[in-house]
C-alpha cells in the first residue's frame, strides 16, 4: 500500500504538470479531501442505526443462528477462526445486504465482521489471511440485481433493461468466485514466504 | 424474475429489522437500551477511517485531475481494438477499481452519448453492475479496524477486477454482438 499509494500521488504530480494540468492536480487535493470527510460524516447515522439492530441481534441469538446455518460454507473458506466465531454471522449478514444491493446496510455490517476478525488476530497493524479473503469478497461485488444501472439504463430510454441482469450476474459471480480462489491460492504462497523465512 | 428480485430487495430490510426486533422482546432483551448501546460506535467508526479515506480518495482524487487515466486509455486502445473492445469504455475499465462516483458518471456519460442499443452501453452496464470500488472498500474495511498492513488483499481485488473485465468483454460478445 506504501507504494501504491506513493506512486498514485507522483504519476498524478508529474503527469499533471506534463498535461498542464497541475492547478487541477492541486485544486483535486482539496476537492478529494472534502469528500472524503462528506463520505465519512454520511455513514454516521445509518452506521449508528444498523449497529443498533445488530447489538440487539446479537443478543436475542439471531446472529447465532444466521452463523449456524452458513457454518458448513465457511467452515471451509475462513478456516483460520473459530467455527463459532461472532464474524461468521456478520460475515453473512452482509453478503445479504450486497446481494440485494443493499450497500448502506451491507458496510456497517462488513464494518462488524472485520473488528470480529481483528479480535482473532495475532498482527494488529497487518491484515489476516480471513480479513483478505473477506475483502476479496467484497471488493468482487457479487449483486443479484445491478440497481443503479438499471435506472440509469431506463434513464435513457433502453428497450429491455432487464436482459442485461443475467449476464452480470454471470460476470459477477466469475469475478466472485476468482477472488476466493486468488485469496486462497495468495494464502498458500505468503505462508510458505513465512516458513521461508524461518528456515533461513 | 426481475419483479421478485425487486420485490425481494425492497422487502428484506424491514423484514429483516421486524425479525431481529420481534426475537429481541421475546427473549426479554432491553431492545431500546442494546440499540443505543449498539449505536454509539456509528459515530467512532465513522472517525476512525476518515484518515484513510482522506489518504485514498486524495490520492485518486488528483490522479483523476492529472489526466493519467486519459494517458492510460490511450495507450491501451490498439491493444483493445483487437480485441473488439469500444474505447469509449476503456476509461471506465480503469476507474471502476478506484472511484464509485466517478465510474458512474463515466457510465452515464457512455449510456447518454452511445445510446440504449448500442453496444458500447451493454457493456459498459455490465462492467459497471459486476464490480465493485475496490479501494474504496479497502480503505473502509481496514481503516475501521485500524490495519495498515494489506498484504496480498490489494492484488486480490485488483486481480479480480481484472478478471471480471475480461469476462465481461466475453459474455457481452456471445451474448451481443
Amino acid at each position: 500500500m506504501n507504494y501504491i499509494f506513493y506512486f498514485l500521488i507522483v504519476i498524478s504530480i508529474v503527469i499533471g504538470a506534463i498535461n498542464g494540468k497541475l492547478q487541477d492536480v492541486v485544486n483535486s487535493i482539496m476537492t478529494g479531501a472534502e469528500l472524503s470527510v462528506k463520505v465519512a460524516i454520511s455513514l454516521i447515522g445509518i452506521m449508528a442505526f444498523w449497529l443498533g439492530i445488530m447489538e440487539i441481534a446479537k443478543k436475542s441469538g439471531v446472529i447465532d443462528f444466521i452463523a449456524k446455518l452458513i457454518k458448513p460454507i465457511t467452515k471451509h473458506l475462513f478456516n483460520e477462526i473459530p467455527e463459532d466465531s461472532p464474524a461468521i454471522g456478520d460475515i453473512a449478514m452482509n453478503f445479504t445486504a450486497n446481494a440485494f444491493g443493499l450497500a448502506n446496510a451491507a458496510t456497517p455490517f462488513g464494518i462488524r465482521a472485520m473488528e470480529e476478525l481483528q479480535k482473532e488476530n495475532n498482527k494488529k497493524d497487518t491484515a489476516s489471511n480471513s480479513m483478505c479473503l473477506f475483502l476479496g469478497m467484497n471488493t468482487a461485488g457479487f449483486q443479484l440485481v445491478p440497481t443503479t444501472v438499471l435506472a440509469i439504463l431506463i434513464g435513457i430510454g433502453y428497450k429491455n433493461p432487464t436482459e442485461i441482469i443475467a449476464p452480470t450476474l454471470l460476470v459477477t459471480t466469475i469475478a466472485f468466485v476468482s477472488a476466493i480462489v486468488l485469496s486462497k491460492i495468495f494464502q498458500r504462497v505468503s505462508r510458505q514466504e513465512v516458513q521461508n523465512d524461518k528456515n533461513s | 424474475m426481475t419483479k421478485i428480485l425487486n420485490l425481494i430487495s425492497l422487502w428484506i430490510l424491514p423484514v429483516i429489522i421486524l425479525v431481529v426486533l420481534t426475537c429481541g422482546i421475546v427473549k426479554k432483551v432491553p431492545v431500546y437500551e442494546e440499540f443505543t448501546k449498539g449505536a454509539k460506535g456509528g459515530f467512532q467508526v465513522a472517525v476512525k477511517i476518515i484518515p484513510y479515506l482522506v489518504a485514498i480518495i486524495v490520492a485518486i482524487s488528483m490522479l483523476r485531475a492529472s489526466g493519467a487515466i486519459e494517458l492510460l486509455a490511450q495507450l491501451l486502445a490498439p491493444v483493445l481494438a483487437k480485441f473488439n473492445v469500444p474505447a469509449d469504455t476503456l476509461p471506465l475499465m480503469i476507474v471502476r477499481s478506484l472511484s464509485g462516483s466517478g465510474a458512474l458518471g463515466i457510465f452515464s456519460d457512455i449510456a447518454n452519448t452511445a445510446g440504449p442499443d448500442a453496444y458500447t452501453t451493454k457493456l459498459a452496464a455490465i462492467m459497471l453492475g459486476s464490480s465493485e470500488t475496490t479501494f474504496y472498500v479497502l480503505a473502509v474495511y481496514f481503516g475501521a479496524v485500524g490495519i495498515t498492513k494489506l498484504r496480498y488483499a490489494v492484488w486480490v481485488g485488483l486481480l479480480a477486477d481484472f478478471i471480471g473485465i475480461v469476462a465481461a468483454i466475453s459474455v457481452c460478445n456471445l451474448m451481443f454482438a
